[in-house]
């Protein structure tokens, strides 16, 4: 498969100035309130070192707490099934549905069965599903994948939805009110859930010491779909697993601050037993989370607990939309997991970053994203995976940088040039530093020459 | 190799090396008031707490609620119209305009109340039901999360929910409306226990 070109796809999203801006106030909105709600807790650092430390014990200890989980589990009447890999988990739903005569599945938000692709493998079976997030559902019925983790439409204005829901519903064109919309929404949505035949979850945590299945939304959807049919579904990938609910504080305390800067959502919900003559059945799902715990450079991302804190605060995200980068999972958590799933078709990610490290200073989990993104680049690198570009601007790099001399000529003829070029040329097509911004005013001498004029060091003399 | 066995064999095999788990302290800070807190967390998602009306329940219903016809109490002190027995199955509180309920727990931290089963037998009314009043003696307002997953409603409930305000949605514009898919209001009436006579 092609290579996304994530650079190529922003620049779709800029060319929509209204739409680039209107995405980045909201997404830099989540990160300010983030940062409030992160001062508001004064052993917030405490407990990130905690979530991360929950979170290490547990993946190392992995097939332990997978056991205890499954345990807790069948204790609790539920029926598990394991799967290797998106096909076996998609297999697995199909025919717990087929063997239930179900053909209409409710569903809530969940990146595991975006991964699966579990929608078309179910359609394409004749079973109907519909999402009962709204966010996911306008995405649904836009026949697109989500841009953002936790506002899957997030890329949308509300003109966006009512048009869209126009075109679906009939509802009114003109009117881009958010209450007006979700009503109409809840209006379409709530017949289908009350019918349906089977209802799924995805899950924040598993906690292995009970067996249940935690799931953290505002809207109330995951709630109805796993509670009104009789036949309740639950996939979980493996790394979702912890210990006991004295962990799971740790995470609903850090999970909703992280992601929107409330202390919590307006339901947290721990799915447990199924009702007298109902049915829970839950999927553990692999698909490729064994072998990352297995790389020692990159295991770590699996500590991820979905919270786009990482995405909100960067640069690129916000300036890039969600689907830029033609995967799963975006901004800096998708560049360090999606090139796991297919280096060669994600192997210009990990250059779609600035590397500030503000990603792994937000992160709840302490998860190093920024220097995980950095090893990426080297993988790449390592694999032949460098297009020829970057290849040629590499090399040129690679002999500038590690020649002072050369060096220092290229800092004083790039000073001059900004100086003197015209408006034209810094602003062309090769420039990318000059799309869709002003390229800063040329300060009046070079860092070098600065520090040999006020250290009094003479010029070739070495720092 | 089955799936299991698979999945087990490889995380076992690929694991780095072990790591402690850490004590979880429960973050007290020993703060007496629990009643504020827990009116200004809840009301930072939409939900209200009010004291409980002096003139009784039922007559506070018919004003806040002037519209609501099917009134359904899981409560001893507020009779309805109807009750959670009555219940075919979990989709037909649909139709509810209000549900009653008492929680045991509520939590300052973040202005949330747990519903289980043992509240509310067919639990789906907490959630379909237009509106939800919640019935809670301050007494039992515990201070953070910590303490709340140590609580013993948690332990064996099959169902449990932290409900923290009306059903919302900010997935259009970042823009938060109520409701989604659940409830349009929630609201915490401050009622102690040992006041919980019928109401006629």
């Amino acid at each position: 498969m092609k290579s996304v070109d994530q650079a190529r796809n922003a620049l779709a999203f800029l060319e929509d100035e209204a739409h680039e801006r209107a995405f980045d106030t909201l997404i830099w909105g989540l990160r300010e309130r983030r940062d409030a709600a992160a001062r508001d807790v004064p052993e917030w650092e405490e407990l990130r070192t905690l979530a991360s430390q929950i979170k290490e014990h547990t993946l190392s200890n992995l097939g332990q707490y997978l056991e205890m989980f499954e345990v807790s589990a069948a204790r609790n009447g539920a029926t598990m099934h394991w799967a290797r890999d998106a096909h076996e988990h998609n297999q697995i739903v199909y025919d717990i549905l087929n063997s239930h005569g179900a053909k209409h599945l409710v569903k809530s938000k969940s990146m595991l069965t975006e991964e699966c692709d579990l929608r078309p493998f179910l359609q394409r079976r004749d079973i109907e599903v519909t999402e009962t997030d709204l966010g996911e559902r306008i995405q649904q019925l836009d026949d697109q994948p989500p841009t953002h983790i936790v506002g899957p439409a997030f890329q949308k204005t509300p003109q966006d939805v009512a048009e869209l829901f126009y075109r679906v519903y009939g509802s009114d064109p003109d009117r881009a009110d958010p209450v007006y919309l979700a009503q109409v929404m809840r209006e379409h949505t709530r017949p289908l859930i009350l019918s349906a035949d089977a209802g799924m979850t995805g899950a924040n945590f598993a906690v292995a010491a009970t067996g249940a299945i935690v799931t953290v939304t505002n809207e109330g959807n995951a709630d109805l779909s796993g509670n009104v049919p009789r036949l309740r579904i639950c996939s979980v990938g493996i790394e979702k697993i912890i210990p006991g609910n004295d962990e799971l504080a740790v995470f609903i305390r850090l999970l909703t601050r992280s992601a929107t800067g409330e202390r919590i959502t307006q339901y947290t919900s721990h799915f447990r037993k199924p009702r007298a003559g109902s049915e829970m059945h839950i999927v553990l799902v692999d698909n490729g989370r064994s072998a990352r715990l297995a790389d020692e450079r990159f295991w770590p991302s699996l500590k991820c607990i979905r919270c786009g804190a990482c995405m909100n605060t960067c640069p690129v995200y916000r300036r890039s939309g969600g689907l830029s980068y033609g995967g799963t999972y975006m901004g800096p958590i998708g560049i360090i997991t999606m090139p796991a799933a297919d280096i060669r078709r994600y192997r210009e990610l990990p250059f779609a970053s600035t590397i500030n490290g503000s990603c792994s200073n937000v992160c709840p989990v302490q998860i190093d994203i920024h220097e995980q993104i950095y090893q990426w680049r080297e993988v790449m690198d390592d694999h032949g995976q460098f297009s020829t570009t970057k290849k040629a601007a590499m090399k040129v790099a690679g002999k500038v940088l590690s020649n002072p001399t050369a060096y220092r000529a290229a800092a004083e003829s790039g000073l001059a040039a900004l100086r003197v070029l015209p408006h034209f040329a810094l602003y062309m097509r090769l420039n990318a530093w000059g799309r869709h911004r002003d390229v800063p005013a040329p300060p009046n001498e070079t860092f070098h020459r600065w520090y040999a004029r006020t250290r009094g060091r003479a010029e070739g003399d070495q720092p | 190799m089955s799936a299991r066995d698979d999945i087990l064999t490889a995380v076992r095999d690929g694991a780095p090396a072990p790591q402690p788990l850490p004590q979880v302290p429960d973050f007290a800070s020993g703060t007496s008031d629990l009643v504020g807190p827990f009116t200004a967390a809840l009301a930072r998602l939409d939900g209200k707490v009010v004291l409980r009306p002096p003139a009784g329940i039922l007559p506070w219903l018919s004003t806040t609620f002037p519209d609501a016809h099917r009134i359904c109490s899981a409560v001893n002190e507020v009779h309805g119209n109807v009750t959670p027995a009555e219940f075919s199955d979990w989709a037909a509180p649909a139709d509810i305009d209000v549900l009653i309920m008492r929680t045991p727990l509520g939590i300052a931290e973040t202005g949330s109340i747990l519903l289980t089963e043992n509240e509310v037998g067919v639990t789906t009314a907490a959630v379909l039901a237009q509106h939800l009043v919640v019935l809670l003696d301050p007494a039992d307002i515990i201070e953070n999360l910590h303490h709340a997953y140590r609580h013993p409603a948690f332990q064996d409930a099959a169902y449990a929910v932290l409900l923290s305000g009306p059903s919302g949605s900010a997935d259009i514009g970042g823009i938060t409306v109520h409701p989604a898919q659940g409830v349009t209001t929630l609201t915490v009436v401050l009622a102690p226990r040992d006041n919980d006579t019928a109401e006629q």
